[in-house]
């Protein structure tokens, strides 16, 4: 499994990164960015699952 | 070193310029249907606005008025969102359903930047901010501000009934804000005074309002004034000195900018920690749950971001068009409730209650799109921080009179009075 942010719908809210902290990162002006190359590790799939469903934006996508 | 002279005659005409917008008739009293002539300026939509709104989502969804000189009030939650992301057709050139349009001159910068802009300015001013206010500029406020509230708390000490909106929640954002701009921490009376003048009373004259704004502007350019000879580490010293495509700041926006995060800053994360604490006053299975268990708290502050949301903002339509069923205006008021879109049962189960272990909660309590919130990330640093301070401390309260509670009008709700008796 797979995270990847829509650059292009994130407005920042940081849900992602409140949420799943180990999968998702914060830039400078506070924009979520995955974490590495966005690979969720078996024990963090309920995280990411709650980060997409808790974005407001609709922005991450699991692959 | 050149003197920084924006700030002198010039930049008082440039707001004297801003009076010259376009007045209505002011239309006041009950409200005969709320389907056609709503109005957010009423007490009963202070007390309780959510049956009307989940009524009218049932019935219309998007209500109009002819008061404020026209408007409309959708209340799903598909409606605020398309609204929300729509610039093309929405403007944010004023930002408060008042009954006065400023002119249209002033898109796409506006009053009060980035809140009040438009693409393609709106996205320049914005990320003059945002460095300001990431989760992690925030979190060093923390410390200070959980020192803050245990002094509240200290200083309610060997009362019964204390008003946990006028002698706590008030006075957290005000701090942090004070602190941030650099203004003078006991100048906390003034800003509640400056906060009622912008949010409340929309239905007094334009006249009266633009008045009272200017009183705001004066007290803005002494601390800029007061700045610019004393600079400091705070974020006026940073927006005076602050440029933009190599030009410093038009001093209309330098003060325009302080006045939104000091409005916004404050009277926002004010409501949500009141509104927070009536219901765990009233809710004594929800406050003996996050007492036992505080790890719950960031989940259920989300919900209570949900449910009562404090802010609703409005837009003002660009142009005349048909749009989902209503036949719009240009400068028609679009009032945006977050709050209705938040209990929308096509959007939330069970939309109507407060579950503080939601943990899917896809709320819009700071908005959709390019202008969320940017003060998000600080107010709930403030919020959880200030609940959790108030649980350890007062884990046995109840509402002292619920008939007491009042609730600010217009379109930032909270409470105002909250009696709350402790133990």
């Amino acid at each position: 499994m797979k995270v990847r942010i829509s650059s292009e719908r994130c407005q920042g809210h940081g849900r992602c990164y409140d949420l799943a902290p180990d999968l998702f990162g914060e830039d400078d002006e506070g924009y979520g960015q995955v974490v590495g190359e966005g690979v969720v590790p078996p024990d963090k799939e309920r995280a990411a699952g709650l980060a997409v469903s808790n974005c407001p934006e609709r922005a991450i996508e699991i692959l | 070193m050149t003197v920084d002279d924006r700030f002198g005659q010039d930049y008082r005409e440039t707001l004297e310029e801003r009076s010259h917008g376009a007045r209505n008739e002011i239309i006041t009293g009950p409200v005969s249907d709320w389907a056609t002539d709503f109005s957010h300026a009423e007490p009963e939509w202070a007390a309780d606005p959510y049956p009307i709104q989940d009524e009218l989502r049932e019935r219309c969804p998007i209500a109009h008025t002819e008061r404020f000189g026209g408007g409309w009030l959708p209340t799903r939650y598909e409606d605020v969102a398309a609204i929300a992301y729509d610039t093309e057709h929405f403007s944010s050139r004023a930002i408060i359903m008042s009954n006065f349009r400023p002119p249209p001159e002033m898109a796409p910068v506006g009053a009060s930047p980035p809140i009040s802009s438009d693409p393609p300015f709106h996205h320049h001013a914005r990320k003059l901010l945002l460095p300001a206010f990431t989760k992690s500029a925030v979190a060093k406020r923390e410390a200070a501000t959980r020192a803050f509230c245990h002094t509240l708390i200290d200083e309610l000490e060997g009362q019964d009934v204390v008003d946990a909106a006028r002698d706590y929640a008030q006075h957290i954002p005000m701090r942090v804000i004070a602190e941030m701009l650099g203004f003078p921490p006991e100048d906390g009376a003034r800003f509640r005074v400056f906060i009622e003048n912008a949010l409340e009373g929309v239905n007094l004259p334009p006249e009266e309002r633009l008045a009272r704004a200017q009183k705001l502007f004066d007290y803005l350019l002494t601390q800029i004034r007061d700045h610019i000879d004393h600079p400091r580490d705070d974020l006026t010293t940073y927006l005076i000195n602050a440029e933009l495509g190599g030009h410093k700041l038009d001093p209309s926006h330098v003060a325009g900018t302080m006045a939104l995060l000091l409005i916004a800053g404050i009277d926002t994360t004010w409501s949500a920690i009141g509104a927070s604490l009536w219901h765990l006053a009233k809710t004594p299975a929800d406050r003996a749950r996050l007492v036992a268990e505080p790890e719950l708290l960031p989940t259920a502050m989300e919900e209570f971001l949900r449910a009562y949301a404090p802010v609703t903002m409005a837009r003002l339509v660009k142009e005349d068009m048909h749009w989902r069923g209503g036949d719009m205006k240009a400068d028609d008021w679009i009032l945006l409730s977050f709050p209705a879109a938040n209990r929308d049962p096509a959007q939330f189960e069970r939309a109507g209650e407060v579950v503080i272990d939601r943990e899917v909660n896809r709320h819009v309590a700071f908005g959709l799109g390019i202008h969320r919130c940017v003060g998000s990330h600080l107010a709930r640093m403030e919020l959880r921080v200030a609940l959790e301070v108030w649980l350890a401390r007062i884990p046995d309260f109840s509402l002292a009179d619920p008939a007491a509670v009042t609730w600010a009008a217009g379109q930032v709700r909270g409470p105002r009075t909250l009696p709350i008796r402790i133990g």
